[in-house]
C-alpha cells in the first residue's frame, strides 16, 4: 500500500501548520541571534517526486551549505536547513565579524563552519522543540552535520529512508529571510522537514486527525 | 561538424542511454552511485543513477528498477543491447558513493554510500562487465558527464575541481 495515496488535503493542512509553528520559532531564534528582523513565508507542503525536491533546493548542482540532522523518538525523519552559499558566507561574516571569510572556495576555515553548525543547531532545536510541545511527541534530534556541497548530493542523503518505500516525498518547506534588505546581503534559507513514512500516522494521530486505511 | 550535440540528463533513480555524438550526464551524486556502461566500438552508452544497493530493501511494488543496483544494471544492459551494443564488449566506469555527513553513531543506513559501491561492483562482476575506471567514496558530491565518442568520464566536485577518467 502506498502511504501517499491516503494523504488528503486535510492532512497537508495539518502538516502545513506544523511547518508554520516550527519555522516560526526558528525564525524568532534567528532574529535574536542576528539581532535583525526576519520574515517567514507561509509554509508550503507538497507531495513531490525526488527530482522535484532537487529543484526546490535550487537545482541539484547548486552549491549550498546544508545542515542535516536525523530525528528519532516517537517520530523519525530527516531535517535540512539549506542556505545558498553566498548567504552562508554573509551569515558567517556577520556572526564572527570577519569580512575576509569566503565560503565559495575551499579551504573553509574551522570557525565559519562551526558558526554555521551552531546556526543549524539553534534553528533546528527551536523548530523541533516547538513541534514537540505542540504534538506532545518526544523528538530527539541528532547532532547536526554540516556539508558545503551540491544540493542534490546533500538532499539525496535525507531521502534514503524514504526511497525504500516510495518515489515521492512529503516535503514541508519553509523559507525564512531577512526583512528589508537586498537579496545579496540578506540571509534566507529553507527548512525541509522530511518525516519517515511510518511517522505520518503518528503525527496525525497525535493531532487527532484520522487516516483511513 | 555540423551535427548538433546534446547532453542527455539523468535524474535521481533514473536511467537513460545515448549514441555518439551526444553525451550523457547526471548531477548531484552524493551517496548515490552513477554507473556508465559503454560499448566503444558501437558508440553507445548508458548511465544510471542508483540510490540503494538492493531491491529487497524496497517495501513497495512495483519497484522503480533504476533505484536499485541489482535491478538497474540488468535493465541497463538490456536497454543497451536493444541499441546495438554487444554485452561482452561493455565496459563500466563508476563514480559516487560518498559519505556526505559524518555521524558518530553510524548506522547501516548512514553507510549507504560504501554499500552502494559494493553492490554495484558485485553486480558488475556477476554480469561479467569490467570496471575500467572509478572515483568512489570520499565525502564530496559529484556531477558526472560521459562522452561515448572518446569514452571519457568527466567528474566535477565542489571541493576538488574537475577530473577526467
Amino acid at each position: 500500500m502506498a502511504f501517499i495515496d491516503n494523504i488528503h488535503s486535510l492532512h497537508l493542512d495539518v502538516l502545513k501548520e506544523i511547518g508554520n509553528i516550527g519555522a516560526g520559532h526558528a525564525a524568532t531564534s534567528l532574529s535574536k541571534l542576528l539581532n535583525k528582523k526576519i520574515d517567514m513565508q507561509v509554509p508550503d507542503v507538497q507531495i513531490i517526486s525526488f527530482a522535484e525536491i532537487m529543484e526546490l533546493a535550487g537545482g541539484s548542482e547548486n552549491i549550498v551549505a546544508g545542515i542535516f540532522l536525523r530525528i528519532e523518538g516517537d517520530v523519525s525523519g530527516s531535517m535540512f536547513f539549506m542556505l545558498p552559499i553566498d548567504q552562508a558566507t554573509n551569515f558567517a561574516k556577520g556572526m564572527i565579524g570577519d569580512d575576509s571569510i569566503d565560503l565559495r572556495h575551499p579551504p573553509f576555515g574551522e570557525l565559519p563552519l562551526s558558526a554555521l553548525q551552531e546556526l543549524g543547531n539553534i534553528l533546528s532545536g527551536s523548530y523541533l522543540s516547538s513541534l514537540s510541545d505542540f504534538t506532545n511527541l518526544s523528538l530527539y534530534p541528532s547532532v547536526p552535520a554540516l556539508a558545503i556541497d551540491m544540493a542534490g548530493a546533500i538532499v539525496s542523503y535525507g531521502l534514503i529512508e524514504l526511497s525504500q518505500v516510495s518515489d515521492y516525498a512529503i516535503v514541508i518547506n519553509t523559507a525564512i529571510n531577512e526583512e528589508n534588505t537586498c537579496a545579496s546581503e540578506s540571509v534566507n534559507g529553507h527548512f525541509f522537514l522530511l518525516p519517515d513514512p511510518d511517522s505520518f500516522y503518528t503525527i496525525f494521530k497525535a493531532l487527532g486527525v484520522t487516516v483511513d486505511d | 561538424m555540423t551535427e548538433q550535440m546534446t547532453v542527455v540528463k539523468v535524474g535521481i533513480a533514473d536511467m537513460n542511454t545515448v549514441k555518439t555524438p551526444n553525451s550523457i550526464r547526471t548531477s548531484g551524486l552524493g551517496s548515490c552511485v552513477g554507473v556508465v556502461l559503454y560499448d566503444q566500438l558501437r558508440g553507445v552508452a548508458g548511465l544510471v543513477h542508483i540510490m540503494l544497493p538492493d531491491s529487497s530493501l524496497s517495501k513497495t511494488t512495483p519497484v522503480n528498477i533504476a533505484k536499485f543496483a541489482d535491478t538497474a544494471l540488468v535493465a541497463l544492459v538490456k536497454k543497451l543491447e536493444r541499441l546495438g551494443a554487444k554485452k561482452n564488449c561493455l565496459k563500466a566506469k563508476i563514480a559516487g558513493g560518498a559519505q556526505m555527513f559524518q555521524f558518530s553513531g553510524t548506522t547501516d543506513i548512514m553507510r549507504i554510500g560504501p554499500r552502494n559501491v559494493e553492490a554495484v561492483k558485485k553486480q558488475l562482476q556477476q554480469l561479467n562487465i569490467p570496471i575500467f575506471a572509478e572515483d568512489v567514496g570520499g565525502n564530496s558530491g559529484r556531477t558526472i558527464e560521459f562522452n561515448p565518442e572518446n569514452c571519457q568520464l568527466m567528474i566535477r566536485t565542489v571541493n576538488k575541481g574537475t577530473s577526467v577518467l
